[in-house]
């Protein structure tokens, strides 16, 4: 492929050229994410919570979590075949299990790094527990859930691209079908698109985030 | 225990004595878990390995699980992985000590910035740029991989320097140290923890990562995973997705070693 020579103009017609195609994929992939994160918060603040109450929860949640992201996203998503078969399920369950290890990581050592004498303090007020998670630790370990809720987007942008190669659909599949038409082209528009959509996540997620400890303090 | 402080210290001996063979036995197992981890998955690995040439449970599986093939993919991506985390070490700590220097402050965030930046760019994605720029092939994706390792050792070099106290470096210069001798003594112990850390997350991901390499024609554990998908063939994608975990763990927790021996010197 090295010797097909290619400039950026190219790329810019290709782009014009397949507007629709492109915005197609685009909103498959933010289909794909946006249910996956959903789910992922949902399920890891959950656990998150459940591992700093329950000390067996944490000693079977972590490891498993931690255990889980050494297995290559494109391995996971192989695994997941006999079971949730191609297409887009197959890349919702990848995904939401790899949003799942940010989340529960950060709500666990969020929750457990609330300083003892604030909690002393609501308990001396004559609060009960359920009042203080909802007034006190909830506020308190937001901000730190969202860094995790932040770094657990932008992964999964990267893995939703991996899996389109199971029918998942979105941004991927240009750089699949590239890979598979020796067209550079489609695979530098849908390498630099996934980039810049994890890049813009990313900044607009870090804004959330530091308005919220600015709100906090 | 109120009384005298010998009492105490008897107290702990007799405890210690009477502790259960098994309690001891994981005693035994944390204290040589920095030995037993590695040897463990080295064990497993190679255990999985003849388990699975010599039962691939079916005719396709057993054309594409055998010794010459499952140890070639495999050297291919140990050696993904070594020389991409490796050239990152070598090239990321050193730039990032060299932009925390007094005389370079001014510019570190000219460099960490765009970092992080470049940090969000998904595996894939970079993987697929060089492809189109080198062409397909085992050195396009050494060198995707390590360019995608050389930021977060980079980025954890230079924010584990730059989070030294600054009183003190400036007491170590009181004292007549070196600028040189700073660094070694005084800057690079205190980052140690933060630079592994960032060796550590870049080379777990890496071994994921160089899965990817298969794509772009570079072999690996990834073109175990990719074809047991393309057959429909489950046995594959197991075989290939264990032996990059166990690879990971392995790892990391050599690794992790390493950063013990370095903070105990």
């Amino acid at each position: 492929m090295g010797a097909s020579r290619f400039e950026f103009r190219d790329v810019w017609e290709y782009i014009t050229s397949n507007q629709d195609y492109l915005i197609r994929l685009m909103i498959q992939h933010a289909h794909l994410v946006f249910f996956a994160i959903v789910l992922g918060v949902v399920i890891g603040i959950t656990l998150g919570f459940l591992s700093a109450y329950y000390k067996p929860v944490a000693a079977v949640v972590l490891p498993f979590a931690q255990i889980m992201m050494t297995v290559p996203s494109i391995a996971l998503i192989g695994i997941l075949l006999p079971f949730v078969g191609l297409g887009f399920n197959n890349g919702l369950v990848a995904l939401t299990l790899y949003s799942l290890l940010p989340i529960i990581r950060n709500t666990y050592t969020g929750l457990n790094e609330i300083s003892p004498s604030i909690l002393e303090a609501a308990r001396g007020m004559g609060l009960s527990e359920r009042r203080i998670l909802w007034r006190i630790k909830l506020p308190l370990v937001l901000p730190v859930v969202f860094a995790g809720i932040r770094t657990a987007i932008v992964m999964i942008v990267g893995i939703g691209a991996i899996a389109s190669y199971v029918g998942a659909g979105g941004l991927g599949d240009l750089i699949f079908r590239g890979i598979a038409r020796m067209r550079p082209v489609m695979i530098l528009t849908g390498a630099i698109f996934i980039s810049i959509i994890a890049i813009f996540l990313d900044i607009i997620m870090g804004w959330i985030e530091r308005k919220l400890i600015a709100r906090q303090t | 225990m109120t009384d005298s402080g010998v009492n105490i210290n008897s107290a702990v001996i007799s405890a210690e004595e009477s502790v259960s063979p098994t309690r001891r036995f994981f005693i035994g197992i944390q204290k040589s878990g920095p030995v037993l981890v590695p040897l463990l998955s080295l064990a497993a690995m190679i255990v999985l390995i003849i388990y699975m040439v010599n039962n691939p449970g079916g005719a396709i599986e057993a054309r594409i699980l055998n010794y010459g093939n499952v140890l070639r993919m495999f050297r291919e991506h140990i050696t993904l992985v070594l020389v991409g985390s490796g050239a990152a070490i070598l090239t990321s700590v050193p730039l990032g000590i060299l932009i925390t220097r007094p005389a370079m402050r001014r510019y570190t965030p000219l460099i960490d910035n765009p970092v992080n930046v470049a940090q969000t760019v998904p595996g894939l994605a970079i993987l697929a740029l060089f492809l189109t720029i080198f062409g397909l092939g085992f050195r396009t994706a050494i060198f995707a991989l390590w360019l995608y390792s050389l930021l977060p050792i980079l980025r954890n070099t230079s924010s584990g320097i730059q989070g030294i106290e600054p009183g003190i470096i400036e007491a170590a210069r009181g004292m007549g140290m070196r600028p040189w001798r700073i660094l070694i003594r005084i800057e690079l112990p205190l980052a140690l923890p933060i630079i592994m850390a960032g060796i550590k997350t870049a080379t777990v991901v890496l071994v994921g990562s160089a899965a990817l390499s298969t794509f772009i024609g570079a072999g690996g554990l990834g073109e175990l995973i990719v074809t047991g998908i393309d057959l429909m063939r489950p046995t594959l994608i197991y075989t290939g997705a264990i032996l990059s975990a166990l690879l990971a763990i392995l790892l990391d927790n050599l690794l992790g070693s390493l950063e013990r021996y370095l903070r105990e010197r």
